[in-house]
């Protein structure tokens, strides 16, 4: 079984917004939505002052509310992995998944179905990093097997500080960011 | 202090600064399906009554209003579908960890029981709509299964109240489930909102039998049992107040939507105020004797538990775990 | 942010809509969702540079069923290393957008009015051949004047010059980037140059001064940056504003503005007398030292805190932190650098300090980029233009070494003392109302033209008052000039069409071919077709256009090194072969031969300096109406501090409107309320507040900066036009 996931490095992080971009061609998402979407967080007082930019997107969790508040298995883990897809052919867009994130990462398509971040499946599938890693110009999001000792994601989550975002939310999610 | 901005303009379920995937036919739903299990409760219940005369509406008249406002809730959830083609595949799967799907089975269960529950006093109650149906089903050749029935029912009618009471209590429940399972929305992650459903949707169902009932013996009776619901309810309601500001701080903050946010002057005065204080000081009154227009306090109740839906829908939406 | 999408559009959107779009969406859009597609159905990818901004990354347009797809970068080139930046990979957006020029237009109402008929193409060509053959009859064709951005311009140049005329302005260099060009030809005889002779990826210690790279996202420069940071690199931000930049900085330097110069000389003082700089290529390498320390003496880092607000202390630290790192230190040399009219002078400081820690030629500093050689296509020798746009500007920006758009623009305007006046102006893929300052200036020359051409994808400010405009197909569907540019590698890149021209637009060159025919030019133009242009120049550089269409950027085989040995000797292309910290150039044409600081307006009260930079997600006006690139910002913000809000009752958020020290009032613009800022200025990102009323997207969205930049502070060395000495208030 893979368990994939992303480490994104928020100090390398410039917020150029290439990766939503990305997406948005890679995936066709339609105008006005968005798989992944930049945050800035900004602490403290001028001149004493910290910001944190964050390329966000669905975290793969490991504790799904999308998938088990989803009436008819639409919402679902794909086989062999932890990637968490949307099967067009069984969503009624009822929205349970939609208000059951708890990082608002989930949307409904013109068409009337839910739509989400893939981790480009489509791409990993070849061996290929999903599209928003790819164009990072500072190579700061990193894609990878987090049950593979041996992959990048996991040798950052060995060597860095990290946190995923509202882990008190209990999903367990699987993107990691470098602080 | 920190600013925080999303910077890509992402507006997905965004809606005037604030989550908003839900609009009113989410909430209109909750309310109509815990009417429905209210006046299933209450014809189930009266049919293990003795003594049924000067009971004819909640006895009998009541349980045809069931499919109807059920139907009406079902028409409102199919609204809020947006991908309606597919509607039917609430009933290829049966996903044992969603409530939605608990209580699109459920509903389905609930159809035929009501409409058992109508033909155990159709002949009394509905004369006339019961010879039109004969009529009706013997130009189909089915008015021999029709009456086959309809004696089954009447036979059995206090096996079937049975039946139906734990299903209707399921419905009832299932509506504030909807929501409370949800342990993305703070507001709404509370088990009382289950028990408050239930109360709230019995309370209405009763405000309804209050308006339509003419019958002194039934108005006075209902008007205890209201009085007593309004009560439970009031007691429910602060129960989840104390849960949520008794919990960790994004519970807290959850409650100050209703406790200074911006829900505060909505859920007090539409929801305490008028849909439990006033209808039970009026129904206290009411009982004292005092001359009082009777359809007043029911009507309060049924907007007050109407409003309950909708501003929780609302305020669960508002709240979240992260502030953006 | 903010957005415009009210709850009743949602949900009319949403619900009622929901019913139409199960069917329309399918059935419609004859397209099935992505998630039941195989997203490599019929997929072709063709080479191509980007012409999103100017930097030129190379890369792939992919197309699916014949529609457009992606864009990625290509892995080999050294502008992109493989990724494309926001706007380069949102770059179908252009050929998409609805508002594009779709036909030859020729005006019939008052310039200005945007009132077009539309024309074919042989109509626009004689139109426009009569007027140019009536100027160079009358006033001679050196009163024609190109104004380009923009790699495709390169056919019109040769258009131009085959004509008579050497009058070809880009408004990036007066209005840029210039200052800098010159500053580092007068220091070490060479330009930085785009993409930037920077070596970041192996600074220790980066030093950025008014330059925000990362909200600037020229690709090799970020991934560069990346680079520096992944390495551990310290980096010293100096900018009024809590840049990305900064953010990322060990020690963010959040100096007044307007006195970077004195930062710079309080650098060069700590680094003087405490022998910090390297001495061995001081030495070897420079001359003017002695001359230099003393010039500097006065400027102590407390008389630099006085000026800078910047502590002491905190200018010995960092000038020692640059100096320990040194020759690994960068003194970034920024990229638009006219502010306040003394900028080749501040930009000189900066390169005499990089003189200092003797970076030229050393890994982690500057490195020498390599070129290829690829010949031109042979013609005629152009005829001798008599005059030029100097020749409107006696004894003034001798040192320029390219055209300055503004000199145009001003020589223009008739005047009796002018020997020069513009009666002509071909415009190509440059608003020129909004990329140079002063908007009624440029409007009075323009009133003042016999023809003006403007040669465009989309309707500008500029089309709006032009005589003729030529509807140009997107870069993506066009072969154009080949890129060869510097860089750590000698390449060439191809740009070919991934689609056919949509509507009636047309490629540059076969524009410009036609025109040449109408012109009785064609001597200048004998290639049949670009393909036939392009290959003859790659076939002489060694290649083919065959290989190009295959591989997309190809890399010339050079051993020279990149960096220079320890101690080498270096042979500067200045007069007197060294690094001049004392430039007798300048002394000889009246200038400060080594920088003096000079101390520029402060704000009146109650008014703030305004601030510009750039959003990372626009290629500055050019995309702001981008179908992709608007959803993730269609408008810009105006940054003002905590306090200041406060003390004005400003609500983040809130729609207010700018009026500057000469009573210009802006366009509305939303408030971003920040500590980002300091208290006594403004910013906000150039590129919004379009009035192109065609431009459906970004007409009037926020504010545009260069309406409230009405008072030019020129550099009198170059004729840049700076731009920061402008100051505004609020109007809620």
């Amino acid at each position: 079984m893979k368990k994939y996931g992303m480490v994104i490095d928020t100090k390398l992080c410039v917020g150029c917004g290439a990766c939503v971009v990305a997406c948005k061609t890679e995936n066709d998402v339609p105008e006005g939505l968005h798989r992944d979407w930049l945050v800035e967080e900004v602490t403290g007082k001028f001149p004493n002052l910290h910001m944190e930019i964050r390329s966000e997107r669905c975290n793969h969790c490991s504790d799904t509310p999308c998938v088990s508040s989803c009436p008819t298995g639409a919402s679902h883990i794909k086989k062999g992995s932890n990637i968490v897809k949307v099967d067009p052919n069984k969503c009624t867009g009822c929205q349970a998944c939609v208000v059951s994130c708890p990082y608002n990462a989930r949307f409904v398509m013109p068409e009337g179905y839910v739509s989400k971040c893939t981790f480009c499946d489509h791409r990993v599938e070849k061996g290929e990093s999903p599209a928003c890693a790819s164009v990072c110009p500072t190579h700061a999001i990193v894609f990878g097997d987090l049950n593979n000792p041996m992959s990048r994601v996991s040798r950052l989550l060995r060597a860095r500080k990290f946190k995923t975002i509202i882990p008190e939310a209990g999903t367990d999610p699987n993107v990691y960011y470098l602080i | 202090m920190k600013e925080i901005t999303i910077t890509t303009n992402k507006i997905s379920n965004m809606v005037d600064g604030h989550f908003h995937a839900w609009g009113w036919e989410v909430p209109l739903y909750l309310f109509l399906g815990g009417l429905t299990a209210g006046i299933l409760i209450i014809t189930a219940v009266m049919a293990f009554r003795k003594r049924q005369d000067g009971f004819k509406l909640s006895a009998g008249k009541l349980s045809l209003w069931a499919p109807i406002i059920l139907s009406l809730g079902m028409i409102s959830l199919f609204l809020d579908i947006k991908h309606k083609l597919f509607v039917w595949r609430f009933y290829t799967a049966f996903e044992i960890t969603s409530p939605m799907s608990w209580g699109s089975w459920v509903l389905l269960l609930i159809y035929p029981l009501s409409f058992l529950l109508i033909l155990a006093t159709i002949r009394e109650s509905y004369p006339g709509l019961f010879s039109f149906v004969n009529k009706f089903l013997s130009a189909l050749k089915l008015d021999v299964l029709f009456k086959k029935l309809t004696e089954f029912s009447e036979k059995n009618h206090k096996i079937i109240a049975g039946i139906t009471i734990p299903f209707a209590i399921t419905l009832g429940i299932y509506t504030g489930i909807l929501l409370s399972a949800f342990g993305s929305r703070p507001f709404w992650n509370s088990s009382m909102l289950g028990p408050l459903f239930l109360v709230s949707g019995l309370s209405s169902a009763v405000a309804m039998v209050l308006i339509l009932s003419n019958e002194n013996e039934e108005r006075s009776l209902f008007t205890k049992v209201d009085i007593a619901l309004l009560l439970t309810e009031g007691i429910f309601i602060l129960l989840f107040l104390i849960g949520l500001a008794t919990s960790s701080a994004q519970y807290k903050a959850a409650l100050t939507l209703i406790t200074g946010g911006a829900l505060t002057p909505s859920f007090w005065i539409f929801i305490v105020m008028f849909g439990l204080f006033i209808p039970l000081l009026l129904e206290l009154l009411e009982l004292n004797g005092r001359k009082i227009n009777p359809k007043l306090a029911p009507a309060l109740v049924i907007a007050g538990g109407l409003f309950l839906r909708f501003i929780i829908v609302e305020a669960g939406q508002m709240n979240s775990w992260l502030p953006y | 942010m903010a957005s415009n999408f009210t709850r009743r559009d949602f949900i009319k959107i949403s619900g009622y809509g929901a019913v139409g779009s199960v069917v329309s969406g399918k059935l419609i859009n004859g397209k099935s969702s992505p998630e039941s597609k195989p997203p490599e159905s019929n997929v072709r990818k063709t080479p191509t540079f980007c012409a999103m901004c100017t930097f030129k990354c190379a890369g792939w347009a992919y197309t699916r069923d014949g529609a457009p797809w992606k864009l990625t970068g290509h892995k080999d080139d050294h502008h992109s290393n493989g990724r494309l930046c926001t706007k380069g990979t949102g770059g179908w957006g252009t050929y998409t957008d609805p508002d594009r020029l779709k036909t030859p237009l020729i005006r019939t109402g008052k310039r200005g009015e945007q009132y077009f008929k539309e024309v074919s193409w042989d109509e626009a060509f004689e139109y426009i051949a009569l007027k140019l053959k009536k100027i160079a009859e009358e006033h001679g064709p050196e009163c024609v004047a190109l104004l380009t951005h923009g790699s495709d311009g390169s056919f019109f140049k040769q258009l131009l010059k085959a004509y008579g005329s050497s009058n070809i302005a880009a408004p990036s260099y007066g209005s840029c980037r210039g200052p800098r060009e010159e500053a580092y030809i007068l220091t070490y005889g060479e330009p930085v140059d785009s993409p930037e002779r920077t070596d970041m990826s192996n600074s220790k210690c980066l030093v950025f001064i008014g330059t925000h790279i990362g909200e600037n996202t020229h690709s090799s420069q970020v991934k560069e940056f990346g680079d520096a940071l992944a390495n551990g690199a310290t980096v010293i931000t100096v900018d009024p504003r809590f840049s990305t930049a900064a953010s990322k900085s060990d020690h963010w330097l959040p100096i007044k503005p307007g006195t970077d110069m004195a930062l710079l000389l309080a650098w060069i003082n700590v680094i003087i007398s405490e022998e910090l700089y390297d001495k061995q290529f001081v030495k070897n390498n420079t001359t003017g030292f002695e001359l230099l320390k003393t010039h500097v003496e006065k400027y102590t880092p407390e008389w630099a805190y006085t000026e800078t607000t910047i502590k002491p202390d905190v200018i010995r630290k960092t000038a020692r932190i640059m100096a320990k790192n040194a020759p690994a230190t960068l003194v970034h040399p920024g990229r638009m650098v006219v502010w306040y009219g003394d900028d080749t002078q501040r930009v000189r400081t900066g390169a005499i300090l990089n003189a200092l820690l003797g970076n030229w030629g050393k890994k982690g500093g500057f490195f020498n980029p390599l070129k290829a050689d690829v010949p031109g296509y042979p013609h005629p020798p152009y005829p001798k233009p008599s005059k030029t746009w100097r020749d409107a500007f006696p004894g003034k920006f001798e040192l320029a070494n390219l055209a300055l758009s503004s000199g145009i623009c001003y020589a223009s305007i008739p005047s009796v003392d002018k020997s020069c006046s513009f009666k002509g102006w071909i415009v190509y893929g440059t608003n020129a109302m909004r990329t140079m300052p002063d908007r009624a200036k440029t409007l009075e020359a323009i009133q003042n033209l016999d023809l003006l051409v403007a040669v465009d994808i989309l309707p500008m400010e500029i089309t709006g008052w032009a005589d003729v405009i030529l509807p140009e197909c997107s870069y993506l569907e066009r072969y154009g000039e080949l890129r060869v540019t510097s860089g750590k590698k000698a390449q060439i890149a191809l740009r070919m069409p991934a689609l056919d021209p949509l509507y009636n637009s047309k490629p540059s060159w076969w524009m410009v071919k036609k025109l040449a025919d109408k012109l009785g030019l064609n001597e200048y133009f004998k290639w049949k077709n670009v393909e036939e242009y392009l290959d003859l120049r790659l076939t002489k550089a060694g290649t083919s256009l065959k290989e190009l269409k295959k591989k997309g950027v190809i890399t010339l085989p050079d051993d020279t090194p990149i960096y220079y040995n320890k101690n080498e000797k270096i042979e500067f292309d200045t007069e007197s072969g060294k690094i001049e910290l004392y430039s007798q150039l300048l002394e000889e044409h009246g200038f400060d031969p080594i920088p003096v600081y000079k101390r520029h307006e402060n704000p009146p009260e109650d008014y703030f300096r305004l601030l510009v930079g750039r959003s990372p997600f626009h290629a500055f006006g050019r995309t702001t109406n981008n179908p992709i690139l608007t959803q993730l910002q269609n408008e810009n913000h105006v940054w003002i501090n905590t306090l200041i809000a406060k003390d004005w009752d400003l609500k983040n958020g809130q729609y207010i409107k700018l009026e500057n020290q000469d009573g210009v009032v802006s366009n509305k613009i939303r408030v971003k309320v920040t500590e980002r800022i300091r208290p006594d200025s403004v910013y906000m990102v150039h590129g919004f507040g379009h009035t192109n009323k065609f431009l459906k997207k970004a007409y009037l969205r926020g504010a545009d900066d260069s309406t409230l930049i009405t008072k030019v502070h020129t550099d009198e060395i170059m004729g840049g036009t700076g731009m920061r000495g402008n100051f505004v208030t609020f109007i809620t």
